[in-house]
């Protein structure tokens, strides 16, 4: 990895942060638009979050012999009841752990 | 006790119960850019120089899956453009700061410290020192981060890879969007977003996978929004 790739999405970051702290006086976005934005972490995590649990190595779909599907499922169910984030993580990895050594 | 040092000493204490999830995602996040192999230096720089921690792993995830630096940035500003909103939410308390000011709160303005932040400037509105109370939580995520990422090192250099910690990554999202799970209009959105992107990591070129299903999600949520308006 470059430096200066590093220090781009630093500004970038950075930028997202600072520019309407720099130009505004006070908040002009309307409800709608505050209600679009609070849907982005919705939008984007599981862009991050599916690929790895669904594709192999290759980037087949794998939907067979797969671990990380039920230990996710687990994962969500604890979360779901618990809305405790690191009991989700935790369930998630212990479920994996258990299936990876005793099932596949 | 001088109020300002009483303002930030409350701004650390209001953030602390958030560091519990934080510091364990430090740890992963530092644990997988010593898996990736991008060594302790880097790894600890890109928490120091970008401090996000969405925004790292998806460097380090496109990254190391040969995406192209216009990919990576434009994927980078899009996990980012949340933090506009925030900025928006907190101008008209700032306003008034010295450009200094607003850089350095700009710098540790992350979701934990806007959340319980947003919440105090709104209490004292007429405190001239409350954005001290930005600048205390801020910067106890800033060292938790710090510190977290350094165990991660360490760790990450003793840990086997047949744990599967890249799983954790994964893992580590789905908790973060836990209070999403039980809102029917997020759940498609989040639907949506890991579809398009399980279909198109194959699919669409140059790795812009995140980016596309990114925004393809967003249009979903604007549609809802446009809709759930309308009917009122």
């Amino acid at each position: 990895m470059h430096w200066s790739l590093i220090v781009y999405c630093g500004v970038i970051t950075f930028l997202t942060r600072f520019t309407m702290i720099f130009a505004l006086k006070k908040d002009i976005f309307n409800d709608r638009t505050k209600k679009i934005l609070s849907y982005v972490p919705a939008a984007i995590f599981p862009a991050i979050i599916f690929p790895p649990i669904f594709l192999d190595n290759s980037g087949y779909l794998d939907l067979e012999s797969n671990p990380k599907i039920l230990a996710a499922i687990l994962a969500i169910i604890t979360g779901y009841f618990s809305k405790n984030i690191i009991a989700t993580i935790f369930a998630g990895l212990i479920s994996y752990w258990f299936l990876i050594f005793f099932y596949f | 006790m001088n109020t300002r040092l009483k303002t930030l000493s409350k701004g650390i204490i209001d953030v602390s119960p958030l560091m519990i999830p934080v510091f364990p995602f430090g740890i992963i996040y530092g644990v997988i850019g010593m898996d990736l192999g991008i060594g302790p230096y880097m790894t600890l720089a890109l928490s120091i120089i970008i401090f996000g921690g969405a925004s790292q792993i998806v460097l380090l995830q496109l990254f190391s899956g040969g995406a192209s630096s216009l990919v990576i940035l434009s994927s980078v500003g899009a996990v980012n453009s949340r933090h506009l909103l925030y900025g928006a939410v907190l101008s008209e308390h700032l306003s008034t700061l010295k450009l200094t000011w607003k850089i350095i709160l700009s710098y540790v303005m992350v979701d934990q410290a806007f959340a319980v932040s947003n919440t105090y400037l709104k209490k004292n509105f007429k405190d001239k020192n409350k954005h001290y109370h930005l600048l205390g939580a801020g910067f106890t995520c800033w060292t938790i981060w710090q510190i977290s990422t350094i165990l991660g090192i360490v760790l990450g250099s003793v840990v086997p890879e047949e744990l599967g910690l890249s799983f954790t990554i994964s893992l580590t999202f789905l908790a973060l969007l836990i209070n999403d799970f039980r809102k029917f209009k997020n759940i498609i959105v989040m639907l949506v977003s890991g579809i398009v992107a399980t279909i198109g990591y194959n699919l669409i070129p140059f790795k812009a996978y995140i980016i596309v299903s990114a925004l393809t999600a967003l249009g979903v949520a604007t549609l809802l929004t446009l809709t759930e308006l309308k009917k009122r």
